[in-house]
Formats: structure tokens, C-alpha cells, sequence
């Protein structure tokens, strides 16, 4: 029953940003402000763990498939497939639900309970239209970028790791990233990751909009928001896994 | 004018507002005063639409808060300027962000005329040199007065402050409540405080409620309440030592 409410609240909260809404003006500069916050702060993160998660594919795969009728090739198969179906989208931006989630809902709780949200409502402001709204359109924006970049950078990571430790020639890495390229593996990417950004940012941004008390329920409002959001995403990847492919 | 009709209000089983009523006067300084806890703050943001009732009416001019339509509302939050308990100004701006964000969102001023609007504003509130300064990086005090330069930026028909001088030494609170005061004689504002400090009654309540466990108990003005019979508004107003001292001697002399 609390989970049946909780989602009613939710579903008129994602509603009550689209009423009463500011000028077109404004939510340009906001979301280009958005966009840097979640997007470019979160570029250096992403760099980091998805040229790992490629380089530790790669190596796990040959560890793994040590066999003289298994030819090399497939490590860039599999670096490939892998990162491109799940690890660049889904574990990416379970990276970004803790980075982007935990800002989300620790500024809107903070401007909750500093009743700046309040001052935005006495002047006639909609204020989950001016303060959500672009956080969830620069997610949208920027969350499929990122997801481009990890893609390309665990791709580049399993080369460097399986090329410079001697595992794998370079010829036999390219050969396997460009053998059997499916396209829509990509496509499917975007989706999952258009999907995540809205979940992402929706959902913690819930958490920090209905915050009540004080410093304490802003920790509690960021956990919920990382927590929630986590599942919300791990499920939707089952279901579009499910769906599309 | 501002008039509060039967305005009540439950939190759960807890009943924080048992049907206030009051009526606030143009261009006069109405106080809302009472103990912590007992509902001041919850029908200040009844008035002002934070807190919708469980029932009874707010009306501005005539205009129903509550129960009107949309365009209502949003024409009466754009009469309205109100200074908040904890300034309630926005981290990421500076000063002049702060001040200039309503003229931002509600008006199609150019930048210059909204600047030099900024500008007035702040010197009205005896603030000079500080448009570049971050919230965090000036006083308490002079937090105020950005909170109320924010306030009373475009020009308000009702101005509410949520406990003005709370978190201040005695001395800049006495200014704090004098500029309200000042501010609402010269722009003719209907200005409702709530307070639960007995120097801003003596100094700037015109019009005095005393609210107890979410009820009115006692209306007037700010030279007959220390009159008053009622012992719990007694206990209230002589809790502090100094009234309690003077009223004492007040009593022996007559």
C-alpha cells in the first residue's frame, strides 16, 4: 500500500512539472547549467571506471578462454558486445545513480529544508517545473553522451590491457571488435540509457523534493535516492533486456 | 486587506488550527505572536498558500485564496513578498541574483532597469557593496535585509515575515523590526509578522494576534495588551523578566 502511494506521489509529482510552467527563456539557461552539473562533472568518473571495466573484461576473457580452439579475436568480440549490451549503459549509470542521483536529491533537499523551494512557491513559481525539469532533460541530454563515451572507452581499455600485456595482437583485437557488428546492440544502448537518465533523475529528484526535517533527512533522502534509483534501473534493464532484444 | 475566515488546520490526529479567524488592515503592521508549537507559523503559510487549510477561507481584497482558480492565485502570489525564518535565500546566486531573481521570473524588464531596481532596493535596506557577495560570505543581519530587499523588490501589495529578527543580537533585531515597520508606512503594505519576541510588539505591532494551541485567544493593539486579563497571554508577554519587572512596578505605583 505504501508502495502503491508512493508511486501515485510520484506519478503527480513527474505531472505537476509539466503545469504552469515558466518561460521557454528560462529553462534553456537552466538546463544548459544542468547539463554541466550532471553531464561534463561527470565526464572524469566515467572516463575512469569505464576504461577499467574494458581493460578487466579483456583480461578476464582470456583468462577464461585459454584454449588453442578458441582464436583471440573473440576478446574483442566479447569487450565489445559486453560493454556495448551492459556494462557501458547499465553499469554506467549505476555509477552515475550514486554521483548525479546522491546531487540531485542533497540539493533539493538542502533547498527544501531551507524553505528556498517555499520562496520559489510564494512568488507564483512552479517549483518542480523550475528546479526538476531541466535536471531531467539535461540527464536526457547528457546521459546517452556518456554512455557513448564509456562504450568507446571500455572498448579502447580492453585494447590497451589485452595488447600491452602481450595477450592479444592488435590485429587480433580489431578484428574481433569489427567481426559481426550488430547496429542495433547500439541502438538498444541509447534506449537503455534514455530510459536510466529519466529514472535517474526523476526518482532522486522526488526523493530530495519530498524531503522534511533537517541535515539528517537530506542523508536519508540522498541514500533513498541512490537505493531507489539503483533498483529502478536494474529492473527497467531486465524489462528492456525482456523487450528489445 | 487581508481577512482570515474560519481557517482550520489538523496534522494527523493533532489539531494545529481550530478555526482562526482575523481580519489585517491595509498599510499596517499585524503581528501573529504566540508560544513555539502552537500554530503561528503553520497560518502564516495558510495565508500565503504554503499550507492548504482543511477548511475555512483567506481572502486578499475580497479575492479568495484558497478555492479560487489558477490565474487567482498566481495573480495574488505576484502581489506577495514575504522574508523567511531562515532567509530562505538562494545559495547559488549571489546577492544581486538573489534580488533580481523575482524580476527575473515575473517581469520582462531590461537588465538595466531590473539592476538599477536592485540597486534601490538594497540601498532602501541600508545594503551598499555587496551585489557580488555570496549569501554565505556576509551576516545574519545583513541576510535579513537581502531577504527583505528579495521581498519587496516588485513592489508588494502584502508583505510576510516569518520570525524577522530570529538568530539575531538584540540590537540589529530592534533594526531588523524598524525597517519592516518603515518599509511598510512608505510603500503602504499590508504587512503580517510573525514573532514570538515582545520588543517587536512594542515596536512595530499595530495590530496584535495571540494565538494558543491553534486558537485565537486575544486581538488588539500594541498599547492595550499588556491590559490584558487572560493568563496564558499574562504568562506569555512576562516571561521576559524586564516586562514582568516593569509591570510589577506599574502595579505598585497605581
Amino acid at each position: 500500500m505504501y508502495l502503491l502511494s508512493q508511486f501515485g506521489k510520484y506519478c503527480l509529482f513527474i505531472a505537476s512539472m509539466f503545469r504552469n510552467r515558466e518561460k521557454f527563456g528560462v529553462y534553456v539557461s537552466r538546463i544548459l547549467d544542468e547539463c554541466m552539473l550532471i553531464g561534463i562533472d561527470s565526464i572524469f568518473i566515467v572516463v575512469i571506471v569505464s576504461t577499467f571495466i574494458g581493460a578487466v573484461t579483456a583480461l578476464q576473457t582470456v583468462y577464461n578462454l585459454v584454449s588453442p580452439l578458441i582464436p583471440l579475436t573473440i576478446v574483442g568480440v566479447l569487450v565489445r558486445d559486453t560493454t556495448i549490451l551492459e556494462l557501458a549503459s547499465t553499469v554506467i549509470c549505476i555509477v552515475l545513480c550514486g554521483k548525479v542521483g546522491s546531487n540531485i536529491a542533497g540539493g533539493l533537499g538542502t533547498m527544501r529544508i531551507t524553505e528556498q523551494i517555499d520562496a520559489l512557491e510564494v512568488m507564483g513559481i512552479n517549483s518542480a517545473s523550475y528546479l526538476v525539469l531541466p535536471k531531467i532533460i539535461a540527464a536526457l541530454i547528457t546521459f546517452p553522451m556518456l554512455v557513448i563515451l564509456a562504450s568507446f572507452l571500455s572498448i579502447y581499455g580492453g585494447y590497451l590491457s589485452s595488447t600491452l600485456s602481450g595477450l592479444v595482437t592488435k590485429s587480433d583485437y580489431i578484428y574481433g571488435i569489427r567481426s559481426d557488428f550488430n547496429p542495433g546492440n547500439v541502438r538498444f544502448s541509447l534506449v537503455k540509457s534514455f530510459v536510466f537518465a529519466f529514472l535517474i533523475s526523476s526518482i532522486s529528484a522526488f526523493q530530495g523534493y519530498y524531503t522534511r526535517g533537517g541535515a539528517l533527512e537530506v542523508g536519508q533522502s540522498s541514500t533513498k535516492a541512490v537505493t531507489n534509483s539503483c533498483i529502478a534501473v536494474l529492473l527497467a534493464d531486465y524489462l528492456l533486456a525482456q523487450l528489445l532484444l | 486587506m487581508i481577512e482570515v475566515v474560519d481557517v482550520s488546520k489538523t496534522f494527523g490526529d493533532k489539531v494545529v488550527l481550530d478555526g482562526i479567524n482575523a481580519r489585517f488592515d491595509d498599510s499596517n503592521t499585524s503581528l501573529i505572536i504566540g508560544q513555539s508549537g502552537h500554530g503561528k507559523s503553520v497560518l502564516l503559510k495558510c495565508i500565503v498558500g504554503l499550507i492548504q487549510p482543511d477548511k475555512g477561507k483567506v481572502l486578499y481584497d475580497g479575492r479568495d485564496f484558497i478555492s479560487g482558480d489558477d490565474d487567482t492565485k498566481r495573480e495574488i502570489r505576484r502581489e506577495i513578498g514575504m522574508l523567511f525564518q531562515g532567509n530562505a535565500l538562494f545559495d547559488s546566486k549571489d546577492v544581486e541574483g538573489n534580488v533580481m531573481f523575482p524580476l527575473d521570473m515575473l517581469t520582462s524588464m531590461s537588465r538595466e532597469e531590473k539592476l538599477e531596481r536592485v540597486n534601490f532596493c538594497l540601498k532602501r535596506v541600508g545594503l551598499e557593496n555587496v551585489n557580488k557577495r555570496m549569501p554565505s560570505e556576509i551576516s545574519g543581519g545583513m541576510q535579513k535585509r537581502v531577504g527583505i530587499a528579495r521581498a519587496i523588490v516588485l513592489n508588494p501589495k502584502y508583505l510576510f515575515c516569518d520570525e524577522p529578527n530570529s538568530g539575531l543580537d538584540p540590537l540589529t533585531a530592534i533594526k531588523i523590526d524598524e525597517l519592516i515597520g518603515e518599509i511598510t508606512d512608505e510603500y503602504k503594505i499590508t504587512t503580517i509578522v510573525v514573532t514570538h519576541d515582545m520588543n517587536s510588539v512594542m515596536t512595530i505591532g499595530e495590530y496584535i494576534l495571540y494565538i494558543h494551541r491553534g486558537r485565537k485567544l486575544w486581538q488588539g493593539t500594541s498599547q492595550t495588551i499588556t491590559d490584558t486579563t487572560s493568563p496564558e497571554l499574562q504568562e506569555f508577554i512576562f516571561a521576559n523578566r524586564l516586562l514582568r519587572d516593569a509591570n510589577n512596578q506599574r502595579a505598585k505605583t497605581s
